[in-house]
C-alpha cells in the first residue's frame, strides 16, 4: 500500500518533469551562472567602493547597522582616485594596452599568411597542417611559456648557439625583457588568430580571384581589393581573441618579463596576494573590465552576425 | 577552396610550423639531458624522470588535478549541453539575452578577474553561511565548471546548428513527443560534440593556473600551481620531464578524439542523406 503511494508520488514527479522539462533544462545552467558568474562581479564592484580595514574581510561594509540600528551607507571612490593619481597604475594600464596591441599586430602579420597557406593546401596536407596548429593549443599553456624560458635565457639555447657559431661573444639579454613578453604572447595566442582566419578564408569563393586576374588585376592588387576585405570578419575575430586575453595576461609577464615588464593582470594579482589590498585590487579589476568592455562587445557583435549568416 | 600555394605562403607555413614546434621539441630533448643545467648538454639520461616519479609532491598534485579535471569535465559537459539546448532549440524565453551573455562572457573574461571575483565570493559565502570551510578541491572545481561550461556550450551549439533538424522533424512526424525526440535523437547525435566538449573541459581544467591560484587554499596545490612555483625560480630539468609526459598524453588523446569525430561525421552525413531521401 505504502509502496504504491510512493510509486504514484514518483510518477507524478516524473509526469511534471516531462511536461516542464524545458524549464528545468534552462533553469539549471541559468542558476549556476547567476550564482558563480554574475553574483561574484557584484561583490567585486561593491568592494571596489569600500575602504581598506585591518580585519577579516579586509574592507569596510557598504551598509552598516551597528550604530544603534541606524543604517549608514558608505561608498568611497578613493580607490579609483588612488589608481588614477598613481602613475604606476596609469603607466601599467597603458603599457598593457601597448604590449597587447603590438603583439596582436605581429600575430596577425604572421598568422594571416599561415592561415591562407593552409587554405590553399591540398586535400591531404590541409587536415595535417590544421591538426598541427590545433595541437599546441591543447598542450599546457604554462609549459609552452616555460619552453621559451629555456630558449631565451642567458645560458639558453639561442645564446649558446649564437656563441658557438661565433656571432656574439657575450650572451644577449633576452629573458626578463619586453621582447620575451612579445614572443610569449605571439607564441601562445597564435592559434587563436589562425583558427578564426582559417574558418573565414575557407568560405571564400576562389572564382572572385580568377575573375579579378582575368580582368588584368595584379595578384597584390587582388589581395588588397578582394581577399583582404572579404576576410575582415576573420581578422577582427582573431585580433580580438588575441588582444582581450593578452591585455589581462599574468603568467607571461611574470615568467618571461620577470619584474621588468609591468602589466595590469600582474599588478592586480600582486596587489591582491602580497599587499592584500582588496579594495584597490577590486578597483583595478573594474578599471580593467572597463578597458575591455568595448572590444568584448565588438567581438560578441561579430560572433552574433557570423551565427546569423549560417 | 584549393588552389596553388605560392612560394611565399609555403615559406610562411614552414616558418610558422618551425616556430610552433622547435620550442616544444627542445623541451622534450632537454628532458633527457643528464646535466642539472637545462640548456647545457651532459649526455642522454632518464635520471630526471626518476626524480619526477619519486617526488611525492608531484604525485599529490597529479592526483588532485586529475580528480578536479574529471569532476569538472563531467559537470561542465552536462551544464554546457543544457545551456546549448536552451540557446539553440528552445526559441525565445525570458532572460535569454542575459543568459546568452553570461554564457559567452567567461570565454573572453581575463582570468585574473574571474579568479578574483570567485575568491571574494567564496569568502563572502563563508562569512555568511560558514561554507565553504576550506578552499581547495570544491572551490577549484566550482570555478573550473563555471568557465569550462562556456567552452562546452560553444562546441555543442556549433554542432546543434550544424546538424540540422531533419531527423528530429522526421521523429515528431512519426509521433514522438518532444522529450522523447530529445533523448532518443538529439542527445545521441550530439555524442561527438559531447566527447570533444568533455575533453576540452578536462584539458582546460588541467591547464588552469591563474584561477586555481586565486581560489585554492594552502595545501591544495594543483599541478600547474606546483609547476609555476618551481619554474618561477628558473629552469628545472624535472619540469622538462613532466612536460614531455604531458605533451605525449595530450597528443595521443587528440589523435583518438580526432579519429572518433571523423568517423562520426562520415556516419552522420550518411544519416542525413537517408533522412532527406525518405521525404
Amino acid at each position: 500500500m505504502n509502496a504504491g503511494k510512493h510509486d504514484s508520488f514518483i510518477n507524478s514527479i516524473m509526469r511534471r518533469l516531462q511536461e516542464n522539462w524545458r524549464t528545468v533544462v534552462i533553469i539549471i545552467p541559468f542558476i549556476w551562472l547567476l550564482m558563480f558568474f554574475l553574483f561574484p562581479f557584484f561583490i567585486v564592484a561593491k568592494i571596489s567602493l569600500a575602504e581598506i580595514k585591518i580585519a577579516s574581510p579586509p574592507f569596510t561594509k557598504m551598509v552598516d547597522w551597528s550604530d544603534g540600528g541606524i543604517m549608514t551607507v558608505r561608498i568611497v571612490f578613493d580607490n579609483f582616485l588612488y589608481i588614477i593619481n598613481d602613475s604606476l597604475y596609469v603607466d601599467t594600464y597603458f603599457n598593457s594596452v601597448k604590449i597587447a596591441s603590438t603583439a596582436t599586430i605581429i600575430s596577425l602579420l604572421l598568422g594571416y599568411p599561415i592561415a591562407y597557406g593552409i587554405v590553399r593546401s591540398g586535400p591531404i596536407a590541409k587536415p595535417i597542417l590544421l591538426f598541427m596548429v590545433i595541437l599546441p593549443f591543447w598542450t599546457s599553456f604554462l609549459l609552452r611559456v616555460y619552453a621559451w624560458m629555456g630558449l631565451l635565457a642567458d645560458q639558453g639555447t639561442i645564446n649558446n648557439l649564437l656563441i658557438s657559431l661565433g656571432f656574439i661573444n657575450e650572451p644577449i639579454r633576452m629573458l626578463y625583457t619586453e621582447f620575451a613578453v612579445y614572443i610569449g604572447i605571439v607564441y601562445t595566442y597564435m592559434p587563436f588568430m589562425i583558427l578564426p582566419l582559417y574558418a573565414n578564408m575557407e568560405k571564400l569563393d576562389g572564382s572572385l580571384n580568377e575573375a579579378a586576374a582575368d580582368l588584368g588585376s595584379k595578384p597584390i592588387n587582388t589581395f588588397f581589393k578582394v581577399t583582404l576585405p572579404l576576410t575582415m570578419p576573420g581578422v577582427i575575430a582573431g585580433s580580438l581573441l588575441v588582444f582581450i586575453p593578452a591585455t589581462g595576461e599574468y603568467v607571461i609577464p611574470d615568467l618571461l618579463g620577470g619584474g621588468n615588464v609591468q602589466m595590469i593582470g600582474r599588478v592586480l594579482f600582486n596587489e591582491f596576494s602580497r599587499n592584500t589590498d582588496w579594495p584597490v585590487a577590486s578597483a583595478v579589476a573594474i578599471a580593467m573590465l572597463f578597458l575591455l568592455v568595448l572590444p568584448i562587445i565588438i567581438f560578441q557583435y561579430y560572433q552574433g552576425k557570423a551565427a546569423e549568416d549560417k | 577552396m584549393y588552389g596553388k600555394r605560392s612560394r611565399f605562403l609555403t615559406i610562411m607555413l614552414t616558418i610558422g610550423m618551425a616556430f610552433f614546434y622547435i620550442p616544444m621539441i627542445l623541451l622534450v630533448v632537454y628532458s633527457f639531458n643528464y646535466s642539472k643545467l637545462v640548456p647545457v648538454w651532459g649526455g642522454w639520461s632518464t635520471r630526471w624522470y626518476k626524480v619526477l616519479f619519486e617526488s611525492e609532491e608531484v604525485w599529490a598534485a597529479v592526483n588532485i588535478s586529475l580528480k578536479i579535471a574529471l569532476v569538472n569535465a563531467t559537470f561542465a559537459t552536462i551544464l554546457g549541453m543544457l545551456a546549448a539546448l536552451s540557446m539553440v532549440r528552445f526559441g525565445k524565453f525570458r532572460g535569454r539575452t542575459l543568459f546568452g551573455g553570461m554564457l559567452v562572457a567567461p570565454l573572453v573574461m581575463p582570468e585574473v578577474i574571474t579568479g578574483l571575483s570567485l575568491l571574494v565570493m567564496f569568502i563572502t559565502l563563508k562569512q555568511l553561511f560558514g561554507w565553504p570551510e576550506n578552499r581547495g578541491f570544491v572551490t577549484i572545481t566550482i570555478a573550473h565548471i563555471t568557465f569550462s561550461m562556456a567552452y562546452v556550450a560553444v562546441t555543442i551549439q556549433a554542432r546543434l546548428t550544424g546538424m540540422g533538424q531533419s531527423l528530429e522533424e522526421a521523429a515528431s512526424d512519426l509521433g514522438a513527443k518532444p522529450f522523447k525526440v530529445l533523448t532518443a535523437i538529439t542527445i545521441p547525435r550530439l555524442t561527438p560534440a559531447l566527447i570533444s566538449g568533455w575533453l576540452l573541459a578536462f584539458t582546460l581544467s588541467l591547464d588552469d593556473l591563474v584561477i586555481a591560484s586565486f581560489v585554492s587554499g594552502p595545501g591544495a596545490n594543483t599541478l600547474p600551481v606546483l609547476i609555476f612555483s618551481r619554474i618561477r625560480l628558473g629552469l628545472r630539468p624535472d619540469i622538462n620531464a613532466l612536460a614531455t609526459i604531458i605533451i605525449l598524453v595530450v597528443a595521443v588523446c587528440i589523435a583518438v578524439a580526432a579519429l572518433i569525430m571523423f568517423r562520426q561525421q562520415k556516419r552522420d552525413l550518411l544519416d542525413q542523406k537517408l533522412a532527406e531521401q525518405e521525404r
